[in-house]
């Protein structure tokens, strides 16, 4: 092969890009070290704390003792009472605005709304689940209010991205659907939505694993300080492993510090886990992508 | 026989763009009619207007009527998704649904409900016969129609149109994509099939138009300049414009 007379190992040109490269990769490094520090540091001060008692124990002796049960079951029951309602409604609505919306103006009041929604600070999102679940509604504190509170938040995250997976979606695939003889919404159901699969599940584990690790929207809405039991129907309130954090490191005197880690650790390998069930649909969905 | 009839034709699309101007003419069974003519002429738009698939386009105004065996078409209660199954498209990108093989042909059935693995096994491969494909992948019915070549697959969308029963195949510079040995293949189902189908085409070129035409129609600029039997439009234009086309003095 003749060497390429622009850039040999010697020039110049080649020296700068070397020096250009190296940089960019030593700054992405750092930026990777803070969070691999807090993952590690959490792993270590933690590990420890983990054990099977730990897991599936109620707190004792004040919470400074005995496991974190009703924290996991109740982060669980939350995550999962607002995939009930945010996932379906928030999949149809994208459905709705990216198939059947005409390009309105309306449409565009929605969509800007929407976009606007996911800016809103999470304490906005509890007050309002106070005052429309919680008091106007009668729901009291409980997990189908902060459910419902938390579904409110996660939507237009669902929305959005399920939207974005339906329009990149080729648009030549709905015509020739079309041409066979089909209704839209059975090109839809057998094209589109199959194709859109892989990013709509993406989007909702991000809004849920969102909703799993916010304390705000359930402060007053569900979260509880200390039940002595589980939860045992929607109306009750439940305790919630980030409102369990922000309690027993700040709220309890004397806590061991040992609790505290193995607490975050739990909640940062459900959040964690979610975040790579996500990443692994995505990239295989890639790698069979046809178009 | 008539199949098709179409009187002062008029489509404009939102952008203003006057597409189709007073078109008239009847298209016979049993033959294949050629759309020729330069880019731009409305061909295409045409072709659309014929299985209604101009409904998913920005058109804002249509007038006149396009008879099929009698029945206008371009009523708004006529029952579109069966107009589709009898009008059948093929279209100049070969573009298979994200699909195995077999359920690229068999989509439009089982979508209409047909659930019978028989009566789909059948249907796929008559139809994939009649698109002259059957040979080449009956081995491999259950793999991705993405795994078939350019010439291959747009066979393939040729069969997953017949294996509807339609009665018309519109064909939209179907082999533009596609290298001569490919367009051979094509052009070679189409002679066959016009004993027992309408066939509309809009060839990517002269040569071809004059290889696979029994009719040939002149579009030009969303006019229809002139319509006859093949031999006359190449031997004997009437319309100047025409023959200019034809010496490949345009487009
Ligand atoms: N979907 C569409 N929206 C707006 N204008 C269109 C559309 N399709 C075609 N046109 C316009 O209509 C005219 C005829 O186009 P077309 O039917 O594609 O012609 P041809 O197939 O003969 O090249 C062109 O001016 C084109 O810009
Ligand atoms: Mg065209």
């Amino acid at each position: 092969m003749k060497s390429d007379k622009l850039i040999t190992p010697r020039s110049s040109a080649y020296l700068v890009e070397r020096i250009g490269f190296s940089t960019l990769a030593i700054l992405s490094f750092l930026l990777a070290v803070p969070i691999i520090g807090v993952i590690l540091y959490i792993i270590i001060h933690g590990a420890p704390a983990i054990s099977w008692e730990f897991l599936s124990r109620m707190p004792s002796d004040g919470m400074k003792a005995g496991g974190i049960l009703p924290a996991i079951v109740g982060t669980f029951y939350l995550t999962l009472g607002t995939a009930i309602f945010s996932v379906p409604l928030g999949i149809a609505a994208a459905i709705y605005l990216s198939e059947y919306a005409p390009e309105n103006r309306l449409t565009r009041i929605i969509r800007i709304a929407i976009i606007n929604l996911a800016g809103i600070p999470s304490i906005v999102y509890g007050l309002f689940g106070l005052g429309l679940f919680v008091i106007f509604l009668k729901l009291g504190t409980s997990i189908l209010a902060a459910s419902l509170t938390l579904s409110i938040m996660t939507l237009p995250v669902i929305i959005t991205t399920t939207e974005e997976s339906l329009r990149a979606v080729p648009y030549a695939f709905r015509v020739v659907s079309t041409s066979l003889g089909t209704s839209r919404w059975q090109t839809i159901r057998r094209v589109v939505l199959p194709q859109a699969v892989p990013g709509i599940l993406t989007g909702v584990i991000l809004g849920l694993e969102r909703a799993a690790g916010e304390t705000a929207p359930i402060l007053f809405t569900g979260a509880t300080f200390f039940l002595p039991q589980l939860p045992n129907s929607p109306l009750d309130a439940t305790m919630a492993l980030p409102y369990h954090l922000f309690v027993i490191s700040t709220q309890v005197p004397g806590m061991p510090i040992q609790i505290q880690y193995g607490t975050v650790l739990v909640l940062l390998v459900f959040v964690l886990g979610m975040n790579i069930v996500a990443t692994v649909i995505r990239s295989r969905a890639r790698a069979r992508r046809q178009w | 026989m008539d199949k098709i009839v179409v009187e002062h034709l008029n489509l404009r699309y939102s952008d203003g763009t006057e597409s189709l101007r007073d078109l008239n003419l009847v298209i016979p069974a049993n033959a294949i009619t050629a759309l020729m003519g330069p880019a731009g002429g409305g061909k295409s738009t045409f072709l659309r207007a014929l299985n209604r698939l101009n409904d998913l386009a920005d058109v804002v105004a249509q007038s006149g009527r396009v008879l099929i065996d009698g029945k206008d078409i371009l009523e708004p209660e006529m029952d579109v998704i069966a107009l589709r199954r009898k009008v059948g498209m093929v279209f100049s990108r070969p573009l298979p649904l994200p699909l195995t093989i077999y359920q690229n042909v068999s989509y439009g059935l089982e979508v209409a409900g047909e659930r019978n693995r028989e009566v789909l096994d059948k249907a796929v491969k008559l139809a994939l016969d009649q698109a002259e494909l059957w040979d080449e992948v009956h081995d491999r019915l259950s793999d991705p129609a993405e795994a078939l070549s350019g010439g291959q697959k747009q066979r393939l969308c040729l069969a997953r149109a017949l294996a509807l029963k339609p009665e018309v195949i519109l064909l939209d510079e179907p082999t533009s994509a596609l290298d001569p040995v490919a367009t051979a293949k094509i052009e070679s189902s189409l002679s066959e099939l016009k004993k027992n189908y309408t066939i509309v085409i809009a060839p990517h070129n002269t040569q071809q138009t004059a290889r696979v035409a029994d009719w040939v129609a002149f579009f030009l600029q969303g006019e229809m300049i002139e319509f006859g039997p093949s031999k006359d439009i190449f031997t004997r234009p009437k319309d100047k414009r025409t023959e200019e086309y034809i010496l490949g003095r345009y487009g």
